[in-house]
């Protein structure tokens, strides 16, 4: 199986690399369109902030080389984000493939703090992408930014309020949260998104 | 619910885990990869690895290292010791760690919290904060808690908050190394004052002391090093006993 990883200004590149490594996988790191085309699995991290990385895409055309992608592809945490329509990160527009906009945690209290960082559950799981748990499992989040509950939600974590911690829409899949980093559990969860 | 992190630190000196009892004596520990990778298949929620030497020539051994414990380990992990500038965060995360932990560099130019925090984002930046109760109050430490200042630990702790730190890592000398419990009435203020997770550190030696810093530290996080290093407590069980006393743990 040949599976691409989407080469841009995101930090946990080489996360998801070793992450695949470990799991057997030949891994390639590009952002070249013909190379991204052919593989069979795409995955698109994501750690940073909204506008710039976006920016970063529009100019290097891999907005549109995303957007027209037919293989499975998984967007992880920012990348989940800028798979939705629009977010209040710094207000700007996403790649439209998840008709959801992305807000900003307002916290209620001291006690919910901002950015949610550290192992949640993940509940109402509803896609081969979480073949083989049979609790709420826990996998490990950063993020202060959140896609509300919505027809695409196949995962949900309650931080402030119930959100979707994961979400699908025919070949896009994607998790807020980061299996890269989230022991066997993440490691089951890249091992599923593979066998789609 | 989020879970309460159980976190083993690592202190790296040429290469080796060593753990210091009051911070001067020093004992061997074993391979830092091989101890993270065994720790991580424990369930520890995150690895902290510290290079307490830090000296120029070591610096090249330890980003090595970082690389080996993020080829290995599918669990955060946040790495400290001789950070000055930008430049030492960018080849650390550059290496494959997911944060970053300042001490007396932040002491010494506050600033430096305020441009990780901009350049990489808050997440990555752990402000490290050595401090002794004294008759004056809470004082904060430099270089491994070698030389006082006169920054008091609360308000400290604050501008660093208000600075974008992405998290607390406070260390109580009077307790580090003690194995008497964690500092609970320090770290019951910090987490109230501040909006950002607070790390305890110093002062484990029973399952007991996790608990109690859980529960009237309010830590969100309890970070130790020999008691986990020599076996005296070993990670499954602790877990197992944190979640029968209903504390939120990832099993």
């Amino acid at each position: 199986m040949n599976v691409a990883i989407v080469k841009y200004n995101a930090g946990n590149i080489c996360s998801v690399d070793y992450a695949l490594r470990r799991l057997g996988v030949q891994v390639n790191v590009t952002a070249d369109t013909e190379e991204l085309r052919r593989a069979d699995k795409i995955i698109f991290p994501g750690v940073g902030e909204a506008v710039n990385t976006m920016s970063y895409l529009r100019r290097t055309g891999l907005d549109t080389v995303i957007k027209s992608l037919k293989q499975p592809v998984l967007g992880i945490c920012l990348g989940m984000q800028l798979l939705c329509n629009h977010s209040e990160e710094g207000n700007v527009d996403c790649l439209g493939i998840f008709d959801v906009e992305v807000k900003k945690f307002t916290p209620s209290c001291r006690k919910e703090k901002v950015p949610h960082m550290g192992w949640n559950t993940i509940s109402h799981t509803n896609s081969p992408l979480f073949n083989g748990f049979d609790k709420d499992e826990f996998v490990y989040f950063v993020h202060s930014y959140y896609v509300p509950l919505c027809a695409y939600t196949i995962a949900e974590t309650d931080y402030i309020l119930p959100y979707s911690s994961a979400l699908h829409k025919d070949n896009f899949y994607a998790t807020q949260f980061h299996p890269e980093k989230s022991g066997s559990v993440g490691e089951q969860i890249l091992k599923n998104f593979l066998n789609i | 619910m989020l879970a309460k992190r159980i976190i083993p630190c690592l202190d790296i000196k040429d290469g080796q885990t060593v753990k210091g009892t009051n911070f001067i004596h020093l004992r061997q520990a074993g391979d830092p990869v091989e101890l993270g990778r065994i720790y991580s298949e424990q369930g520890a929620d995150e690895l902290v690895f510290l290079d307490i030497t830090a000296s120029h020539e070591e610096r090249k051994t330890f980003t090595d290292l970082v690389k080996r414990v993020a080829e290995n380990i599918s669990i955060p992990f946040t790495v400290g010791g001789g950070i000055n500038e930008l430049s030492d965060v960018n080849r650390l995360l550059e290496a494959g760690a997911d944060k970053v932990s300042i001490n007396s560099s932040a002491i010494r130019h506050p600033h430096l919290i305020d441009e990780i925090a901009f350049h990489f984002g808050s997440q990555v930046c752990v402000v490290a904060i050595d401090a002794r109760q004294t008759e004056a109050g809470w004082k904060c430490y430099l270089n491994g808690g070698r030389i006082e200042t006169d920054k008091d630990l609360f308000s400290w702790a604050t501008e660093c908050n208000d600075r974008g730190a992405g998290e607390i890592l406070f260390t109580s000398m009077n307790h580090d190394g003690v194995k008497n419990g964690y500092a609970n009435d320090a770290l019951a203020i910090l987490s109230e004052t501040l909006t950002i997770p607070v790390i305890a550190s110093g002062g484990a030696g029973k399952p007991e002391h996790f608990r109690d810093t859980f529960e009237k530290g309010n830590a969100d996080a309890a970070l130790a090093a020999s008691v986990f290093h020599f076996g005296e407590i070993k990670i499954p069980e602790l877990k197992q006993y944190l979640c029968g006393c209903n504390i939120n743990i990832r099993l």
